[in-house]
């Protein structure tokens, strides 16, 4: 009995413990939406920024934590940088929404801009006086929301054909340009254990995101997918897992399997993007070339979605630290950080007029910065319904790759049923 | 219940000094808290309050706000501004309406169904097993253990990278197989990878099920089996006539919380197959993490949430009236 009670004591005393602080945690969480909270940490004269992102890796992290700090050097303050892990990046966002603590600057992936855009939470950049003048078009619309710019984009990067150099000179292959070159090469190169070309058809954005180019390039468009074009794309893909030059397991594969796929040996070509560059340069002889996907037939123009983070100014209430906030995403967009995020990142900078000085720094980015004046975003044309077609754009490419359902009919239930 | 007997315990210390010590003072503070009854009545409510306070603030107000969601427009939006207009039905009807939602529910049922059975029948029958005393019979009976030390994303790597359709061991193994000449999509194909991931949640659930059956086997006196083996009920009829009769509560019991710890499973299922391929894995748990995750309609997501709740509260019940029963016997 004395031990009970003693135990149970200490049980109540524990409770009580934790009880004011899941209180005090609670109040954080529910505060009212007035908006009175103001900007949250920092504080005082010699403002610190706090800055969130997602480079939670090298060498982007370092690359970054270098921009972004001579950045705030120059706008006369201290910054405070957090970089979460990238799924975390969205929920994080809504968390600080609701409680009122929203950094100073705010990264963004670019299709997650106008859903965060239409939630209140960004600023306009026009009342800081922010233009996007000599940025790519493309990359402008996935900035915007509303006919407003909430974000800057420095730097893109896009997908293109990987190929692994000693195994197509060794069956005599050359980088197909076109669907057509791409069957034969992907057949001549298949052998044994090994595939002629990888690529992602997973169920989540990923896969539709790979499979865009293809879409795009043959006149599909994700307002209306139960088209011949957008069946044909996808005609390809399924004659490539049917005919063994792509393995079935493509419907399970991230980009970053299937960069290890090509990694091992295991796929002669893959599709990925510049991101992968250090992963694959780490790989003791392996010598891989880069080429743009390859078009439905030669001659045609080839349109790839475009990826990368936009920087934007949150609404936190304050509007001194917003001033400066604007000035340090400036910063970042500034063209001497273009080039140096696009060189050190092999990624491609936003203004075309900056292309060839950073082609000429970094020749390995070329296969990409050809891409982007015809660099399509994702969200331009839909906006906050982009991520209702990007659903039904992966389940019909899955319906279709793993049910053998017909390309056509796939994307019309698709279409209908999601 | 036991914190009356405390209260009391506690109360009754705090009055025995004051009146043995100084029985002049006592008394006129003791009137001014009224009757001694009372005071003690405080004092157990000030006992019970922690308890009830963490009951409501970590199981009532979680599972209030995610009924409530499940009638509110609740998306991205509603965080900033927090403003979750009212939908009425509506979010119910989406989802019990989508073409999903009975894919959904069938998986549910036979991957929940599928692992409870596996689990249960290998469960009992590496516990009776157990039983008998051999020699490292208590390092082998720990080492079983292991499947559920394993941190279950850990577990879903591991079991992706196995049945690798390609490169698998698994499919390895059945290569160096003579005369067959299969490499099963175990991940890829529909047919398979409900059966894929049932099997990997049978593994993990093994080691619950002996454990808790095994302890059960232990709670069984041996004179029982003497006394049945003196009758001529050995091996088989010992197990039908003396093992399973007297282990039947404890059967229950590790059946009734299989079934809600399996309704809910979702991080085997998003490691292996991510729901897919082509929804093929799709449940209403990993349906109801994409709504609400993936396409941040949080209403939608907690409409099918308390779907769950409702079809787990069922076998609660189940469950709770199964208890009493054994208690009133």
């Amino acid at each position: 009995m004395v031990r009970r009670g003693t135990s149970h004591r200490a049980l109540t005393a524990a409770l009580a413990l934790g009880v004011p602080l899941a209180l005090a945690g609670c109040g954080g969480g529910d505060q009212a939406v007035g908006g009175s909270g103001g900007g949250g940490g920092g504080g005082g004269d010699g403002t610190t920024l706090r800055v969130l992102d997602y480079y939670n890796n090298e060498p982007d992290k370092t690359v970054f934590q270098d921009v972004i700090d001579a950045c705030g050097e120059a706008a006369g303050v201290a910054i405070e940088r957090e970089a979460v892990p990238g799924n975390d990046l969205i929920s994080t966002v809504l968390q600080q929404s609701s409680s009122r603590t929203l950094p100073d600057v705010l990264m963004l992936d670019n299709p997650d801009l106008q859903e965060i855009a239409a939630s209140g939470a960004l600023a306009p950049l026009s009342q800081f006086g922010i233009t996007a003048e000599g940025y790519a078009d493309g990359v402008v619309e996935a900035s915007t929301y509303d006919g407003e710019l909430y974000g800057l984009q420095p730097v893109t990067n896009t997908i293109a054909l990987f190929y692994n150099e000693a195994l197509l000179a060794e069956a005599g292959v050359e980088p197909p340009t076109t669907w057509e070159e791409l069957e034969s090469a992907a057949a001549a190169l298949t052998t044994g254990d090994r595939y002629g070309l990888a690529f992602s058809a997973i169920n989540t954005y990923e896969g539709t995101w790979q499979f865009l180019p293809f879409m795009w390039s043959n006149g599909g468009d994700e307002s209306d997918i139960a088209t011949p074009e957008t069946a044909e794309a996808l005609q390809l893909w399924v004659d490539l897992v049917s005919s063994g030059s792509a393995s079935q397991s493509v419907v399970n594969w991230s980009q970053a399997d299937v960069n290890d796929q090509f990694a091992a040996g295991n796929a002669a070509m893959q599709i990925n993007g510049p991101w992968q560059f250090p992963v694959l340069d780490a790989v003791d002889g392996l010598d891989y070339g880069v080429v743009q996907i390859p078009a439905p037939s030669a001659g045609d123009t080839v349109v790839a979605p475009f990826g990368g983070e936009t920087w934007t100014v949150p609404q936190t209430g304050d509007a001194d630290r917003q001033a400066l906030a604007a000035q340090v995403v400036q910063c970042i967009n500034d063209d001497d950080n273009m080039v140096t995020l696009a060189t050190e990142r092999g990624t491609v900078p936003t203004k075309p007029a900056l292309v060839d000085a950073a082609v000429e720094a970094q020749p390995a980015i070329e296969p990409f910065a050809e891409q982007l004046p015809d660099l399509r975003s994702r969200t331009g044309e839909l906006g906050e319904e982009w991520p209702t077609a990007a659903t039904a754009i992966y389940t019909a490419v899955q319906d279709a790759l793993v049910n053998g359902t017909d390309p056509a009919e796939a994307l019309a239930a698709a279409q209908s049923g999601s | 219940m036991t914190a009356p007997p405390t209260a009391r315990a506690a109360a009754g210390s705090s009055r025995a000094t004051p009146d043995g010590a100084a029985p002049g003072g006592a008394s006129p503070r003791r009137r001014g808290l009224r009757s001694p009854r009372t005071r003690a009545r405080a004092l157990e409510l000030a006992f019970l309050a922690p308890a009830a306070l963490y009951l409501l603030l970590f199981f009532a107000y979680p599972v209030a706000k995610n009924v409530v969601m499940g009638f509110q427009e609740y998306t991205t939006r509603t965080f900033f501004t927090g403003e979750a207009p009212w939908v009425g039905l509506d979010n119910y009807a989406a989802v019990l309406g989508s073409s999903l939602f009975d894919r959904a529910l069938l998986n549910t049922v036979l991957f929940t169904g599928g692992s409870i059975l596996g689990q249960f029948v290998l469960g009992l029958a590496i516990a009776v097993f157990f039983q008998r005393r051999f020699p490292l019979s208590g390092l082998l009976r720990s080492l079983l253990l292991l499947p559920w030390l394993v941190p279950l994303i850990v577990t879903s790597a591991v079991w992706r990278w196995m049945l690798d359709q390609d490169n698998g061991v698994i499919n390895r193994a059945i290569g160096l197989l003579p005369l067959v000449d299969a490499r099963p999509g175990w991940l890829t194909s529909t047919s398979l990878a409900l059966l894929a991931v049932v099997l990997v949640n049978i593994w993990i659930g093994i080691p619950f099920n002996t454990t808790i059956l095994y302890g059960g086997l232990q709670e069984i006196p041996g004179e029982l089996y003497e006394a049945g083996a003196l009758d001529g009920a050995t091996g088989w009829r010992a197990f039908r006539h003396i093992t399973w009769p007297l282990l039947r509560p404890v059967v229950t019991v590790v059946l009734v919380l299989g079934v809600v710890y399996t309704l809910k499973v979702l991080d085997i299922i998003l490691g292996l197959t991510g729901g897919g391929p082509a929804n093929a894995t799709q449940t209403l748990s990993t349906q109801s993490y994409e709504l609400s995750f993936r396409q941040f309609d949080f209403g939608q997501g907690a409409a099918l949430g308390n779907v769950l709740i409702v079809i787990s509260l069922v076998f609660a019940a189940v469950y709770l009236r199964a208890n009493r029963r054994a208690v009133d016997e």
